[in-house]
């Protein structure tokens, strides 16, 4: 990469893990039933992502091709672990609230992608930028499904005090889930495009 | 342990608590490949496959290795290299034994080591607290849940890919709002036998 500024760029918007690669939606779905739950997962999976990448990236050299995967699953289990037990440690209504999925965070297709795509060929900045980047892609699309389906579907904003009297309570159900992030990749979509055709005239 | 009680995990396992519909988990499979028919198929067997003797082989490590040495802050690790590897050893076994039915998985086999669903009901198997054959049942209803799920979905999106579908909906959102309806259709199973 050529251009630094773009590897953190490209992450947020152009590249957006989750909008435009379309990988690592497990989390996403199950976890945004409201802004600070989405909010805390997003933060876990961005730490988990930037060190795996920095630490990647650092014994690049010496890891041989054949075995890469198992390594690097090796160092995001690693990451992962300690998130799990630091969360566990300070803040229990969170890892609570996101359960199962912390420890999910080792197969998130983001991390072990970047890791291989990204990490296991670029320089060390690179990948931290990188990682940056799409870490906070992915925490800004978790965070606004989280708020979303939270306001809609609970009639709060980051617990909030309930100003909609009668919220759709399905919005926090899984069908919620699944119409809310068809609806954004919808509207991504319809911006891509009319910002493409603008740009060819 | 009776049998009804090993009945109700499995059919709660695949209706009631569906890990697709219900648990987003597998999700990157689920709609990575269910584009057709076959491959849904190749891809809900191996999945199957995978997680009945993921299950099994994680349960017996977690409670005769970690668990005895008191190591169960490793189970992350570990679960996901027994899994990995797991994978590996069936490819080379079915290369091998049976090689009509290593052709048919194809290449879902090495994509499943990706699949959270596999590593998900390794470690809900451990929260739950379940027997090895209890464990076992759970997962061959988790396996036939996502069957299930993926086929059923299959079908409607192999019709609306000839539909008239805007141009901003077309692909992924579409199919995101097929599952919405799915999942609300699932989710009527709830109560489902008392359980």
């Amino acid at each position: 990469m050529n251009n630094h500024a773009q590897c953190f760029s490209d992450g947020i918007f152009k590249q957006n893990p989750v909008l435009v690669l379309m990988i690592g939606l497990c989390p996403l779905l199950a976890v945004s039933t409201s802004a600070i739950n989405g909010l805390g997962m997003g933060l876990a999976a961005s730490f988990v992502l930037i060190c795996s990448n920095l630490v990647v990236s650092a014994v690049r050299k010496f890891i041989p091709e054949g075995i890469r995967i198992p390594i690097f699953i090796i160092i995001i289990s690693t990451f992962v672990t300690i998130v799990d037990l630091v969360m566990n440690a300070y803040f229990p209504p969170l890892h609570k609230a996101l359960g199962v999925f912390v420890p999910l965070i080792v197969v998130n297709c983001i991390i072990l992608g970047r890791a291989e795509a990204f990490a296991y060929r670029n320089s060390v900045l690179d990948s931290l930028l990188d990682g940056l980047g799409m870490g906070l892609g992915f925490t800004l699309v978790i965070t606004l499904i989280g708020a979303i389906r939270e306001l809609f579907g609970n009639g709060t904003i980051f617990n909030s005090p309930r100003f909609i009297e009668k919220p759709a309570l399905l919005m926090i159900f899984p069908p919620g889930g699944f119409i809310t992030i068809g609806f954004l990749m919808g509207l991504y979509f319809l911006y891509t495009s009319y910002a493409r055709s603008k740009a060819k005239k | 342990m009776s049998i009804t009680n090993l009945f109700g995990i499995l059919i709660s396992a695949m209706l009631i608590n569906n890990i697709v519909l219900i648990y987003f988990l597998g999700l990157c499979a689920f709609f990575g490949v269910s584009t057709k028919m076959k491959t849904s198929l190749g891809m809900g067997f191996a999945v199957i496959f995978v997680m009945v003797m993921a299950t099994a082989a994680t349960w017996l490590i977690y409670h005769f290795v970690l668990v005895p040495l008191e190591l169960t802050f490793l189970r992350t690790a570990s679960f996901v290299l027994v899994i990995a590897s797991l994978v590996q050893l069936v490819e080379i076994f079915l290369k091998k034994t049976s090689p009509g039915l290593y052709k048919a998985l194809g290449i879902y086999l090495a994509l499943i080591t990706t699949n959270c669903a596999i590593l998900a009901v390794a470690f809900l198997n451990i929260d739950y607290s379940y027997g090895l054959l209890e464990g076992v049942f759970y997962a061959l209803g988790t396996g036939l849940g996502f069957t299930l799920a993926i086929i059923l979905f299959a079908g409607i999106r192999e019709r609306v890919a000839l539909a008239p579908v805007p141009d901003s909906l077309k692909g992924f959102p579409i199919a995101f709002f097929i599952a919405s309806l799915m999942s609300l259709a699932f989710l009527g199973f709830k109560g489902l036998l008392g359980l």
